[in-house]
Formats: structure tokens, sequence, C-alpha cells
């Protein structure tokens, strides 16, 4: 696909959930790469699978879901064959995560010093005082001020923003290959979220490590990534290097999100949204998942599920309309980038 | 669009007492709104932006009173508000209603739609009473649901359809100004475009008038007629919304403006980095209110608070609060500190 090595390749992975209704696949055969060094964006609305896309990779999927099949090679080796105890050395050393909510995902009993000792404690078996030089270490190097006197205080002393900096400098502690970041700054204000966005962006150069960045923000997406996987209803739909997708985009479902955006740089008339909603578990269509608000759908789109196809340039799509047995409208232009006006 | 004002917010201030020591005395005040003044005519929309703790939420319910506001006046519609007793301002919201940001929490869940839109109807007593089923099926319709809907529980709705739910309610009592805190917040964006599509259109259709409320600056921009920026509490700006977006004055509106992430991988943006944090209302800075995060600030600005002001080559009603604005403008006033590195390891002010 890529010229790039890939860091991690994630093939046809499934992940579903088995409640008193039956199962729901809330991942349901997502395949992507994510090329060493860059920047891959997850992007979907609630309830895309986006979120239990990432915490499959790491296997922190607890009961009643479950990882159904599939493959997620890390620099090679299949993470879905590792043992539970292999996979915790994986975990925080060379894969770490950072979640949308700070202040639920610190532990509110043990000071910050304490939480970031204890990867260093658990990977590289440092005791507390090479820990607490090194946690110091971390606290400067994501911009914390008076950094000694942090290490110290619970979560609850700091505000958002510096929980959301503690949080990156735990995650990085043990300076990981590849960085999960699952909505780091949707809690956030703007004005901390360009913070933090700058900030991991300037840590994955000096460390040169990969980033899955998941986000239902376009604006996020397009500043952030190099590539992006565009999900919806448990399926990659649209995967494209961030300029093509936002110069080209192709899936339906791409361009009517693009569509449905107000914009802060410029004045719009209109915006056209998608119509309906998004089909709950129970009811999903049997072809394409998109079809029943899709204002391109055919009788095959609604009948027969496109797959997830390579259409050049390291473009991959999943709709009809770019097959050769599309029977619709064969001009049909899903995307007509001049219907914007330039503000 | 006619110019009549129908809202006009004086001095208005709203504290919350912190309580504290065994006899529970106030020891502080929140100053979660602290001396704005605005007015908002006839057909409108006029949003109120600005971060977490601004106050534009409590400016929503204070003009509501939902809370009851600690000084200052609300007249709306040639009545001062805060006047009214409690049976006077229940009358009084018939003309002026809210939607919340959460529909789940702003619906009772024990109650269908048709009972809280019924509910609605009766304290007010708009429509007939034989003729509010027919209004809940018009109203339904109206906002994009099926009459069927009516006798449905709000936790067989999505989202977007909880929100529509909550826009009905507010419709169904016929007001003249809608608050909307946040409303489309919570919804994906394919669903947010729907539901402010929705209400543009009532506003064309009913000739409604909008305080939106909303921290999401794209909503705003594609929403607004005019917008108010505040911060910590206090209006830092105000103006339409051309002048807003584009030739924005204060360097808390432009650091603001500048941290959205625009989705065009090619737009390229200086971006002011703000120090720290927002400071507590409780002790708010003294003079300007960002002073402690402002790249321009001076010793005048920690000791002098701007009023909102225009100046010359300003469009009408464009108002800033900054001792510097022309300076700034104009290029002989430059930062007096860094502003394009996130990690600064500079002091911020402690919390309380």
């Amino acid at each position: 696909m890529s010229t790039n090595e890939s860091i991690l390749e994630v093939t046809d992975l499934r992940t579903s959930f088995f409640t008193e209704g039956g199962e729901v696949k809330a991942v349901d055969g997502v395949t992507f790469d994510v090329p060493a060094g860059k920047t891959l964006g997850i992007v979907g609305e609630s309830g895309s699978g986006k979120s239990i896309t990432a915490m499959s990779i790491l296997q922190l999927i607890s009961h009643p879901g479950k990882i159904k099949g599939g493959e997620i090679k890390f620099r090679g080796k299949n993470l879905l064959d590792l043992s539970e105890k292999e996979m915790r050395k994986i975990r925080g050393n060379q894969i770490s995560m950072i979640f949308q909510e700070p202040m639920t995902s610190l532990n509110p009993t043990y000071t910050v010093g304490q939480q970031i000792r204890e990867s260093y404690k658990i990977h590289q078996g440092l005791g507390k005082k090479e820990g607490s030089k090194r946690a110091i270490e971390m606290l400067k190097l994501v911009g914390i001020p008076s950094p000694e006197k942090r290490l110290d205080q619970y979560p609850f002393e700091l505000s958002g923003g510096m929980r959301q900096r503690v949080m990156i400098a735990m995650a990085l502690a043990c300076k990981p290959d590849l960085l999960i970041a699952d909505e780091p700054t949707t809690a956030l204000d703007v004005t901390i979220q360009a913070q933090i966005l700058e900030l991991i962006k300037e840590l994955q150069d000096e460390l040169g490590m990969s980033v899955v960045m998941i986000t239902h923000d376009l604006g996020v997406v397009a500043e952030t990534c190099d590539y992006v996987a565009v999900m919806y209803c448990g399926k990659v739909v649209e995967y494209a290097d961030v300029r093509t997708l936002f110069k080209n985009p192709r899936h339906p479902y791409t361009v009517g999100l693009l569509k449905s955006l107000p914009r802060s740089d410029r004045d719009q008339e209109e915006l056209t949204p998608i119509k309906g909603t998004v089909p709950s578990p129970d009811e999903m269509p049997v072809g394409c998942r998109f079809a029943p608000r899709c204002p391109f759908a055919t009788n095959l789109c609604h009948e027969k599920l496109p797959s997830l196809d390579d259409v050049g340039d390291g473009e991959q799509i999943r709709c009809w309309i770019y097959t050769d047995e599309w029977n619709g409208d064969p001009g049909v232009k899903v995307y007509e980038p001049e219907r914007t006006t330039e503000g | 669009m006619s110019q009549k004002e129908l809202l006009k917010v004086k001095n208005l201030k709203q504290y919350f007492p912190i309580k504290g020591g065994i006899f529970g005395r106030t020891v502080n005040n929140v100053k979660a709104v602290d001396d704005i003044s605005f007015t908002v005519n006839e057909g409108e929309t006029v949003s109120v932006v600005g971060e977490s703790g601004c106050g534009k939420s409590t400016t929503g319910r204070a003009i509501l009173r939902l809370d009851n506001p600690t000084d200052g006046t609300v007249e709306f519609d040639g009545v001062n508000l805060l006047d009214l007793n409690k049976k006077e301002m229940r009358k009084m919201r018939k003309d002026m209603q809210i939607i919340f940001q959460d529909p789940y929490a702003s619906l009772n869940p024990r109650q269908t739609v048709r009972e809280t839109l019924r509910e609605a109807m009766a304290i007010q007593n708009v429509v007939p009473k034989e003729e509010r089923g027919d209004r809940i099926a018009e109203l339904l319709e109206t906002v994009g649901l099926q009459p069927y809907h009516a006798d449905r529980y709000p936790h067989e709705f999505s989202g977007g359809q909880r929100q529509r739910i909550g826009i009905a309610r507010a419709l169904s009592v016929d007001p003249k100004l809608i608050v909307c805190d946040e409303a489309v917040s919570a919804l994906d964006v394919s669903i947010q475009a729907q539901v402010l599509n929705l209400l543009k259109k009532f506003q064309k259709e009913m000739n409604l008038t909008y305080l939106f409320i909303s921290h999401d600056l794209g909503v705003v921009r594609h929403i607004s007629d005019r917008v108010i920026v505040m911060y910590l509490g206090k209006i830092v700006e105000v103006g339409d919304k051309k002048s807003i977006f584009e030739n924005p004055q204060h360097p808390y509106t432009k650091a603001l403006l500048s941290a959205i992430p625009v989705p065009d991988p090619d737009h390229n943006k200086d971006r002011i980095f703000l120090q720290g944090d927002v400071p507590s209302p409780i002790d708010p800075p003294t003079g300007c209110r960002f002073h402690t995060r402002c790249p321009f600030a001076t010793e005048r600005c920690k000791e002098e608070t701007p009023e909102l002001r225009s100046a010359g080559y300003m469009a009408e009603g464009h108002q800033g609060a900054c001792h510097y604005m022309e300076l700034i403008e104009s290029g002989e006033h430059q930062p007096t500190r860094e502003t394009s590195n996130v990690r600064m390891l500079d002091e911020e002010p402690e919390k309380v």
C-alpha cells in the first residue's frame, strides 16, 4: 500500500459485544496501516467503533466484549497471539494510550509522581529515587511548571489541561513506539486543545513515535494527521492521506460529513446535513451500512456490502460507485468542491 | 430587519456565594457574570461565546431568571424582569424559552412526548384544550418527527431526536426569544447540521430571536448575526459576525479564533498559544482579567480595567475591551511575551 514501513497493520479486526439482545458488532472487519513515524487519524461519529478499535489494539476489551478475529500486527508480530503476560510488557512500554477524560483515567488516590513512577518500576525496574528523577524530566518535557512540586500533588489539584499533560507524561514515560490518543482534547477548551495538540506533535517529532489519533473532529484530523481512516458503523469506509481526504473526498459519507460541518474559517450559505440517523445495531442494513442515508444509493447498495478496495495512490474506498459493478448514474459526482464559496 | 430591541441587559451581575466556616457564612463569591450589558434585537441571532467558566451559560440562565441575578436589569419587551414576582415571571416565560445542551437530562423520562408538550401548553394556556392534540402532531411534524412519536418516552429516541423534542417543547408556547444553551453541542456533526438548519428555518418563519450560547465557533459563525465574546465573566468583544471573525480586535478573541482547528490541511495559521489556564472566577485578576494570559499585557493592564469601546476603523457596533486595540492593530504595540511555544515553564497563578 504505502512504501513506508508500517509499525502497525490491522487486518479484518472484529470485536463484538455479546449482550442480552444479541451480538453487537462494534468493530466489524476493520483494516488499516499506521506508517512508522506518522499519525493516522481514525475519525467517525458516535457508535462508529473508533474507540473500540483503539481498545482492541491494546486488548483492553472486557466482558461482554470480545475480539472475535483478525490480526493486529505490531512491528510484524501479531498481538492477538500474545499471552496476557506478554501483552502487559507492551502496554505502557511500546504502545501507550491517552484517554479523553484525564480525571477519570488518573487514579485520584495516588500522587502524580507515584503514577508516573509506576511505569518506570514495572517496565524498567527503577526505584523511587531514579523514578522520580525521570518523572521530573517527563513533566518538564510536557511543559508543566515547577515539576518538582507537582510530583507530590494529586490529580484533583490540577486543571484539566495540566491533567492531560500529566497523562501524556505518563504515556510517554517509557518512550513508546506507538501512542494511541483517544479523543485527547475533546474535554478541553480550544485554547488548551491547541496547546495539547501542538505538544503531541512536537513530542512525536522528538521521540520519533507513531500516533493513532482517534477523534470526531475533522479540524483536529486536518491539523494533526498524515493519514486518515473514516469509520462508519464498525467499518472503515475510506482510507487516504490527509490532503486527498479533504481535497478530494470520495466516499459519500466522508463528503456528507464535510458538508455538514459549520466552518469557522469561512462563510457558508447553508449546511447540507446527512439525512436520517446512524442505524441501531439490531437493524443494521445488510448491504452498504450507509445506503439508507446515502443520496446515491441504488438497489445494489441496499443488497450487497461493498469491500474496501484500493483505488490507487494508497487510497482505499468501500463504495460501489468506484467499482465496475456500479449500476447507478455512470457520471455521478459525489463531491463538487466549487459548491462551497470561499469567505 | 426590524431594529426593535427585544432584550436589553444592563450591568448584569451574577455572584454565587461560597459558604464556609462553622456558621455557614458567605466567605466569598464566585463572580460568574460581572457587570455585563448588551442588547438583542427582534429577529436576530446573537451568540455568546467563550470557554468554560466564562459565564456564558450563567448569562442565559440569569436572563430567564432560572438563577436570581445579583444586580442589574434585564428588560424584555420593555419590562424589567428582575422586578417581577414568581407568578408574573412564569407568565413571561411564555415568550422566552430555553433549549438545553443535554436533551436527555432536560426531558422528564417518565413523561411521553405528548405529556411533555401538553404540559407546556397547559401551563402557558396557549392553545384551547381540544386543539392541543392537533397542535402536538403539527409541532412534531415541524421538527421532523412523526405524530406517532407522541406516545413514546424520551429513552426511545436518539440524541438528535431528543433535541428535536426539546425544540418542539420550546416552540409549543409560541415564544419570541429562545435561549439555546449549547443546544447542538452534544450532537454528531451530521445531526447537528440537521438541527441547525431547523433552527434557521424556524427563525425565518416565526421571526424568532435567538440568544445562542456556544463554545463552537464554527457553529457560531454559521448561525449568528452578532457575536459576544466573554472571558471570566466579562464581555471582551462584541460586534457583527463579520467583524468578529475577520477583524477581531481583542487579543483574547484573536487567540480563541487562532486556536480552532480548521478542516483544511493547507490552512496555514500563526497560532497564538495562550499561557496556562483560565484563572479562578472567585478571585479574578485585577485590571483586565485577561492580563495573566495576554501576550500584549503591560503594567497598565494589571491596574486599569478596560471598558468596551470602539475605534474609528472598526465597524459600527463593533467594540472591544482592550487598552491597546489601536496600537496592536497598527503594530506599534508588540507582544510582551512569547506566544509560539507550548512548553513555557512559567509559574501559573495558584488555584484556590
